[in-house]
């Protein structure tokens, strides 16, 4: 056991750190979401210098371009990005979900003809699952993927995709047999989003913005050999998917909330005065950060022995997304009715926006049911709730 | 960077519980609660042969020259064994001030003595000749009616120092209270010109009894895990096997999600509670907050979660005969040292937000 990064970790740190005080363009710094068109464009030309720098894909294979490093460095990246309140590369369901996957899953020629423009973010990739029958039952999805003659053809609704209206792909889970089991007969596809009949349309949150996309296919053919697996395989290459979703999200998200945690400290420190009962409620918050901190550290100490993320994976989320809602909660109230006003761009807009966007966290990748669930069942072992 | 333990210190966690499922069973934990003694004196050589009680202590004077890191693994079993017996006074609370004497180390680690921290209250210590007489007063002194000796705050003629009052003859006069969890009772010492040995004068002294406070508050939290994780595995026991409306109550969710939550709370703590073993460890700046937070969190933790499986076991869990009452206790117990977690928090807060 030891808490203190070793001398090549601490190195990596210390690079990683100058690299990103020269680098991170000034218009990406307190960063808050891939809103308009404009700060897209500076997340494609930041997303390619971190990839020219060798921060992409660290995790992944060098044969695949990645730099084959332990979790480990994935792990202090993202708290580093979070130090320098940097975002993330554009392409992370490219980088965390569809890379990972077409390298487990995937053909020599796939590898070679996707991974690349992953990590350099000239593809930016989007994930086609939920459905407006299908949240958190995943394996009940109903998009048709039909074989028609050389290729597929794609028919239905996918919903909630964050990244769609500026993606060039999408991994898409459909069913190819309407009349067999739930899991079998799913099959998982990669569709060029600029094929014809794909239509997106970007749904407008309580924030006012639109993160997240409706994604419509009507008769788009896909050619076959863009098939990932195999044909009624897809609920397993998605199990791929999904896991390495949770690999180290944990560290991301405990990035953003020392972000958060550090503002609600500033935030208080400048107006909360010596009120007892805030002053407590941000130390549990401090509190929980920590926790939150320490549970990846042993997460991660059992990824990089097992090479499979523990349950750890959902209690960060659960934890996570409820300290968020309950600091942001904490940082209107402090600031009082002028967090009512929606102009501006100083901390009562700043903390307004995040305060409407936290109760998103608890809803997106895994409700905080479905997490209590997954606990219950796969690490407590009780029986099926349904 | 690595947070976890190496394959010798996961060998002494499940020699460990091995040991004290096996040496205390829930039957044998009512026996003990029930006896005069309140704990079992017998076990003391057991825990000292295992090399338990001399952890920390350096081989040179009989220990096993580990560190807190191996004691926090100990800490964490007795309290899920839910032991009853005065090795968190002993290893937590007297062993820092004990460290001056090394004569009374090697005697620790043979398990030959044990020992009490007498702390809250009014206690004078003058000098008689070439040793010191104490007077005074301490109360909820943890284990008092167990322990040979008293490790005491008294007030000197240079401020507060650290004694070591040893009890013999029926001295000093010790009345044992009558205690929520019999299994840890608090008591009275009244030292009346009792003979003491110096181990600490000012300002040595306040620097002992501040590391003191941190070992303790991890300790505890140490212990808080172990509770918590006995309870939420009796819970989680429950619930499969319990059925109602023809199936078992973990198939509804107003209980799994409840056991749930638990886990969650069980886990968080557990990784503060690591974090400040090793920061005790390592002697590290950070270890005081550490602590703290430690303390705070896994005390409402394992509070939490014995309310939560005592609500999942119905009636039953509110009886006495069923053992959840004890950890419930313990947890209590645990809650109640030194601050609460609001007080603990307002000591977090002024370090984020100043005074």
């Amino acid at each position: 056991m030891d808490l203190r990064d070793g001398p090549e970790e601490a190195a990596f740190r210390a690079t990683l750190r100058t690299w990103l005080e020269a680098n991170v363009p000034s218009g990406l710094r307190g960063f808050r979401g891939w809103s308009g068109p404009a700060a897209v464009a500076l997340g494609r030309e930041w997303s390619k210098r971190l990839a020219e720098a060798g921060y992409a894909g660290l995790t992944w294979p060098k044969e695949y371009g990645g730099a084959g490093r332990p979790w480990r460095y994935q792990a202090v990246y993202l708290e580093e990005l979070a130090r320098a309140e940097a975002p993330q590369h554009l392409g992370v369901i490219g980088l965390g979900m569809a890379g990972p996957t077409i390298i487990a899953h995937g053909r020599p020629d796939q590898k070679a003809r996707y991974l690349a423009k992953i990590l350099s973010a000239e593809d930016i990739w989007c994930q086609g699952f939920s459905e407006p029958g299908s949240g958190s039952d995943l394996a009940s999805v109903r998009t048709r993927v039909d074989l028609v003659g050389d290729h597929f053809v794609v028919n239905g609704q996918k919903v909630w995709s964050s990244y769609a209206h500026i993606a060039d792909r999408c991994i898409l889970l459909g069913r190819t047999t309407a009349a067999s089991e739930k899991h079998e007969g799913l099959t998982y596809l990669i569709v060029d989003m600029k094929s014809p009949g794909v239509e997106v349309r970007p749904l407008r949150q309580i924030t006012g913005e639109a993160e997240f996309n409706e994604i419509f296919f009507t008769d788009v053919a896909v050619p076959k050999e863009n098939l990932l697996g195999e044909v009624g395989g897809g609920w397993r290459v998605a199990m791929t998917t999904l896991s390495h979703e949770r690999g180290t999200f944990g560290f991301a998200l405990q990035g953003a909330l020392d972000v958060a945690v550090r503002k609600l400290v500033a935030l208080a420190r400048e107006r909360a005065g010596t009120d007892p009962l805030v002053r407590d409620r941000v130390a549990r918050e401090w509190i929980d950060l920590q926790a939150l901190r320490y549970t990846n550290y042993r997460a991660l100490a059992r990824l990089e022995r097992t090479g499979t993320p523990g349950p750890e994976g959902s209690v960060a989320k659960l934890r996570w997304s409820e300290a968020n809602q309950r600091l942001t909660k904490l940082a209107i109230e402090i600031i009082g009715q002028e967090a009512q006003v929606a102009e501006g761009d100083g901390a009562p807009a700043y903390w307004r926006h995040q305060q409407l966007r936290s109760r998103g966290n608890t809803i997106e990748a895994g409700t905080s049911e479905v997490l209590r669930n997954i606990i219950a069942e796969r690490v407590l072992g009780l029986p099926r709730s349904r | 960077m690595d947070f976890s333990f190496s394959p010798e210190q996961d060998q002494l966690r499940a020699q460990a519980r091995s040991f004290l499922e096996k040496r205390f069973p829930a039957a044998r934990l009512a026996e003990i609660a029930k006896s005069t003694d309140g704990w079992d004196r017998a076990s003391w050589p057991e825990l000292a042969r295992l090399g338990w009680t001399g952890a920390s202590i350096a081989e040179a004077q009989g220990g096993a020259g580990l560190s807190f890191v191996e004691e926090a693994i100990v800490f964490e079993e007795l309290g899920r064994a839910l032991y009853a017996g005065p090795y968190f006074s002993t290893v937590a609370l007297a062993l820092p001030a004990l460290a001056c004497a090394p004569d009374l180390l090697a005697q620790i680690a043979s398990g030959a003595l044990t020992a009490a921290l007498a702390a809250n209250g009014s206690v004078a210590a003058r000098r008689s000749g070439d040793r010191w007489l104490l007077r005074g007063e301490t109360d909820l002194v943890p284990d008092a009616g167990w322990v040979d000796a008293f490790v005491v705050h008294a007030r000197g003629p240079d401020g507060v120092g650290l004694y070591l009052a040893e009890r013999h003859d029926a001295r000093p006069a010790i009345r044992v209270l009558d205690t929520v969890d019999v299994t840890r009772r608090l008591g009275r010492v009244t030292f009346d010109d009792d003979p003491a040995r110096l181990l600490a004068a000012p300002p040595a002294a306040a620097k002992i009894i501040a590391a003191t406070r941190r070992r303790a508050l991890a300790a505890l939290a140490l212990e808080a895990v172990g509770v918590a994780s006995h309870a939420l595995a009796q819970g989680v026991e429950h619930a499969k096997s319990r059925e109602q409306f023809g199936r078992p109550i973990g198939t509804y969710q107003a209980v799994s999600h409840k056991l749930a939550d638990t886990y969650v709370e069980t886990e968080l703590a557990r990784s503060l509670a690591y974090w400040a073993a090793w920061c005790i460890a390592e002697d590290d700046g950070q270890a005081e907050l550490a602590a703290s937070a430690a303390k705070a969190y896994a005390a409402e933790a394992a509070v939490a979660a014995c309310e939560r499986v005592i609500q999942v076991h119905g009636g039953m869990g509110f009886t006495w005969d069923h053992p959840l009452h004890r950890y419930y206790k313990r947890a209590l117990w645990i809650e109640s040292f030194d601050r609460s977690g609001a007080a603990h928090r307002a000591d977090i807060a002024e370090v984020l937000l100043g005074g």
